[in-house]
């Protein structure tokens, strides 16, 4: 098992070199440099515009940048954003809760109607129920987040729809929150502010379902397909004749089998969800890294851009790693691999 | 029993949400467009970032609400020298700074302050130059560096400022966002508590709202000044709910969750005219967006082949089309709204025929040229693709093949300074609704050179003496003589097509009282009131 782990763990170094490198060499291949950006029509002198690069380190060969980038991040420097001159770190950090109580709350509402779906499909195999989860969740899969946002908030969330929901935003503008967790939810009940907990719980429902709409069609679809994988194994047919109640030989001992490559599947999906994180709050103009990181992006701002790919990166590879090593442990033909 | 708990906890957050009491502050919710670089506007560069230091700073001097004209803010007066070198401010009395956090002002506001404020800007030796990147964009842009030979302490509430050149333009840049005033005890405070960036991100003003919190790309929350010089606001708080999205920003709109939305899409505009919650205000923008001819480049340096252009291109045509009802028909090189705008111009009709007779007579036949668009919608042009396929379709009609082309925007620009284009689609937002900030800087000999904003690159020496002469000159109805004069020029020579000025409209509920629509971009809430 050491072993199996000090492989994977050691596959994690050179990925993080390859992501900074590419990061690194994407943002200087766009057009345009982060001065001639701030400067709009009014332009900049040379002499000002060399100045600028000089002051801010842009001037030195690409090789030593990045090297001194790498060493930074390294000491736990992950330099200043060259728009708000403040630390990278201290940004992500501050807007990462954001983003990780929405990527929850859409992982949540993913599994907990993906995996009920793909089973009753799996069970009830070929009959309208089956057709239609998988026909929805082709529909899921394919519907963007830019098209399906706007759509859920012109028929739930203005007063065009039912006025269900609120149109944008974390919470109602007239909540100031403390902050503990920085997840609103929880910091509102911390702080005893129901009023804000609702408000919050509200602004939360239709990003929730637009971000977690693409993992539950993956989900459902896995489960459905690894469950009836597993539903035609011979030890299910002779629990079935044992005479095993269906409820019983699906959830005890289908199930269990089934969710082996559902895990995994569940663990991909923390891509998809950190992906899908930066179009959705977009569109419901939600604080969190993604917003921070489109911005980065539009202001060729290299090191919050550099920065927080490095960091949402990190969470994805250890996300994996997670689930490869979970993986291994309940597959042992998968840590005595050589 | 865990049931019976968990129901009655749900009962009971239901009743407190339901029950919750009206709040008695009024509030006021801008859905705003975007987050702010800093809260600083010294150092930042975007409308965005001015409008959310707006609040809790004044300038020596200001625009009147919904004008350019210059009144007196933290100046009670000026006094301008007779060689125009010298201008003295007599600086308002009993004005306080905010408390904020953990500072609290000994002091009231005197001539420390500014010169503390514009010390920072100026020179490279002071304390806080370097602080927060230490870019001044504006304050080198309006040429201060160059135009500023001292700032004097007179006394507490007197100060001076001594430049090397008469410059009329000055005073006005001394309304501009840059030029707000900062509080030199609390810069003093930031820096020996070794936290001098903190200026840059809580501001401390004398403004009319204190800054409370910021939620990054969330909120920000401003408290109304009790204290402030001009009386405290209707208004107790004033959010800033930061969303960046256009179609969400109206649609908050109109679900109540803002009061006032600005930058609305063109085509929402009759829905939300029709919305019976809501009103539209509506004034020119202080902009022009036009197509440059470079005048260095065959066959656009015969004046015949420029006028022929002007007559040749559809403007109502693609004013219809591209800006919608968001556009109001150019002739001059500035907007209607700044002072000084000669009306009497009467503009090139669209006649195909006469241009191509004048294309005949300056010997132009069979004419490929290139036509250059910007890659980015900008205030005064919303879709300079679509703009340029529309006269690239009108010229095909007088014989004239032009080949569009663009490029990444900050290319774009670089390439047009050096004079690269042959025609290419720019234009021009005020920064001080001075007229200057637009001849000057677009059309003088001056910014003709290579690199320069003069991206026709058309050097008039007679306009250039006019626009130069009228920079020296203090009085305003010589500069408007000097400035009409100058109008003529540029009609007669034709070194532009203006296109059109664009028309800033700003939807917001019908509850709001007293928002003044700002020529020069700013959203002000000062005297803004909302009904309960």
């Amino acid at each position: 098992m050491l072993r199996f782990l000090l492989t994977r763990v050691s596959l994690v170094i050179p990925t993080f070199l390859g992501i900074i490198l590419i990061t690194f060499i994407l943002i200087r291949l766009v057009p345009g440099d982060p001065i001639e950006v701030r400067t709009g029509e009014r332009g900049i002198s040379p002499e000002r515009h060399a100045q600028m690069l000089h002051d801010w380190g842009l001037d030195r060969p690409l090789p030593v940048q990045f090297f001194s980038y790498v060493g930074n991040v390294l000491s736990g420097n992950f330099e200043k954003s060259l728009r708000t001159q403040r630390p990278v770190l201290g940004e992500f950090l501050e807007l990462f809760p954001a983003t990780l109580e929405l990527a929850i709350c859409a992982a949540i509402f993913a599994i907990v109607i993906g995996l009920p779906a793909g089973i009753l499909a799996a069970v009830r195999r070929n009959t309208i129920l089956d057709h239609g989860v998988m026909a929805a969740s082709l529909a899921g899969y394919s519907m963007p987040i830019f098209w399906w946002g706007p759509m859920l908030i012109l028929a739930f969330a203005t007063n065009i729809g039912l006025g269900w929901t609120p149109v944008s935003g974390r919470i109602g503008a007239e909540f100031v929150v403390d902050r503990f967790t920085g997840f609103l939810t929880i910091d509102s009940l911390l702080s005893g502010d129901t009023d804000a907990f609702w408000s919050a719980l509200h602004h939360l429902i239709l990003p929730t379902i637009v971000l977690g709409t693409i993992p539950l069609a993956v989900i459902a679809r896995m489960t459905r397909s690894s469950m009836m994988e597993v539903l035609g194994e011979d030890y299910v047919r002779t629990a079935r004749a044992k005479g095993l109640g269906s409820l019983r030989v699906i959830s005890v001992h289908a199930l269990r089998n089934a969710l082996i490559p559902v895990v995994t599947v569940i663990g991909l999906q923390v891509g998809t969800l950190m992906g899908g994180a930066i179009l959705t709050e977009r569109v419901f103009s939600w604080p969190g890294v993604g917003t921070w990181l489109l911005g980065a992006i539009y202001q060729r701002d290299y090191p919050a851009l550099q920065g927080g790919v490095l960091m949402v990166s990190t969470l994805v590879i250890v996300a994996n790693l997670s689930v490869d090593l979970v993986y291994g442990l309940l597959n042992p033909r998968i840590r005595h691999r050589r | 029993m865990k049931r019976r708990i968990m129901g009655a906890v749900a009962f009971t957050a239901i009743a407190l949400c339901l029950g919750a009491p009206a709040q008695a502050a009024k509030t006021l919710v801008y859905c705003s467009e975007g987050s702010p670089e800093n809260f600083n506007p010294q150092i930042n560069t975007t409308g965005t970032s001015f409008d959310t230091a707006y609040p809790v700073f004044n300038r020596l001097v200001e625009f009147e609400p919904g004008t350019t004209k210059l009144m007196p803010a933290l100046a009670e007066s000026w006094d301008v020298s007779d060689d125009g070198l010298s201008y003295t401010f007599h600086l308002r009395k009993g004005v306080k700074f905010h408390q904020v956090g953990s500072f609290a002002p000994t002091r009231d506001f005197n001539a420390d302050d500014v010169i503390a404020t514009f010390n920072r800007m100026w020179k490279a030796d002071d304390a806080y130059a370097k602080v927060s990147g230490g870019a001044y964009d504006y304050f080198n842009d309006m040429g201060m560096p160059d135009l500023l030979a001292s700032i004097d302490k007179v006394n507490e509430n007197t100060v001076k400022f001594v430049l090397k050149k008469p410059e009329s333009p000055f005073i006005a840049n001394m309304g501009m966002d840059f030029a707000a005033i900062h509080s030199k005890e609390y810069m003093d405070a930031m820096l020996k508590a070794g936290t001098p960036e903190m200026v840059d991100q809580v501001p401390v003003g004398t403004g009319p709202f204190i800054f409370s919190s910021y939620e990054k790309d969330s909120k920000i929350v401003y408290k109304a000044n009790a204290n402030y010089f001009r009386g405290k606001q209707p208004i107790d708080n004033l959010i800033f709910a930061i969303t960046p999205d256009q179609a969400v920003r109206t649609a908050k709109l109109q679900a109540g969750e803002c009061d006032v939305a600005p930058y609305p899409a063109p085509a929402d505009l009759p829905m939300l005219e029709q919305d019976a919650n809501l009103q539209v205000l509506t004034q020119e923008g202080l902009n022009v967006g036009y197509l440059a001819f470079n005048v260095q480049k065959k066959p656009f340096d015969d004046k015949r082949v420029r006028q022929a252009l002007n007559m040749a291109i559809d403007k109502d045509s693609i004013i219809k089309a591209v800006y919608q009802a968001a556009g109001k028909p150019a002739k001059n090189p500035i907007p209607p709204t700044i002072w000084s705008y000669d009306d009497a111009i009467t503009p090139y009709p669209y006649d195909p025929e006469k241009a191509k007779a004048m294309l005949a007579e300056a010997g132009v036949t069979n004419l490929s040229t290139d036509l250059w668009y910007m890659p980015v919608q900008r205030p005064y042009n919303p879709d300079a693709k679509k703009i340029a396929e529309l006269m690239q379709a009108d010229l095909a009609k007088i014989g004239i093949t032009a080949e569009l082309k663009t490029f990444e925007w900050g290319e774009y620009r670089k390439r047009l300074q050096a004079g690269e284009h042959q025609m290419g689609l720019l234009g021009w937002t005020g920064d001080n609704g001075d007229p200057d900030n637009f001849m000057g800087v677009l059309l003088s000999c001056g910014s003709a050179r290579e690199g320069g904003q003069n991206i026709a690159k058309w050097c008039n020496e007679d306009f250039t003496k006019l626009i130069d002469e009228a920079k020296l000159t203090a009085d305003v109805a010589k500069r408007t003589e000097l400035y009409t004069k100058a109008q003529e020029i540029f009609h007669e020579e034709a070194p532009w097509l203006p296109i059109a000025h664009s028309v800033v409209y700003m939807p917001m509920s019908k509850k709001v009282t007293g928002y003044k629509v700002h020529p020069l971009g700013t959203h002000i809430f000062e005297g803004v009131d909302i009904a309960e």
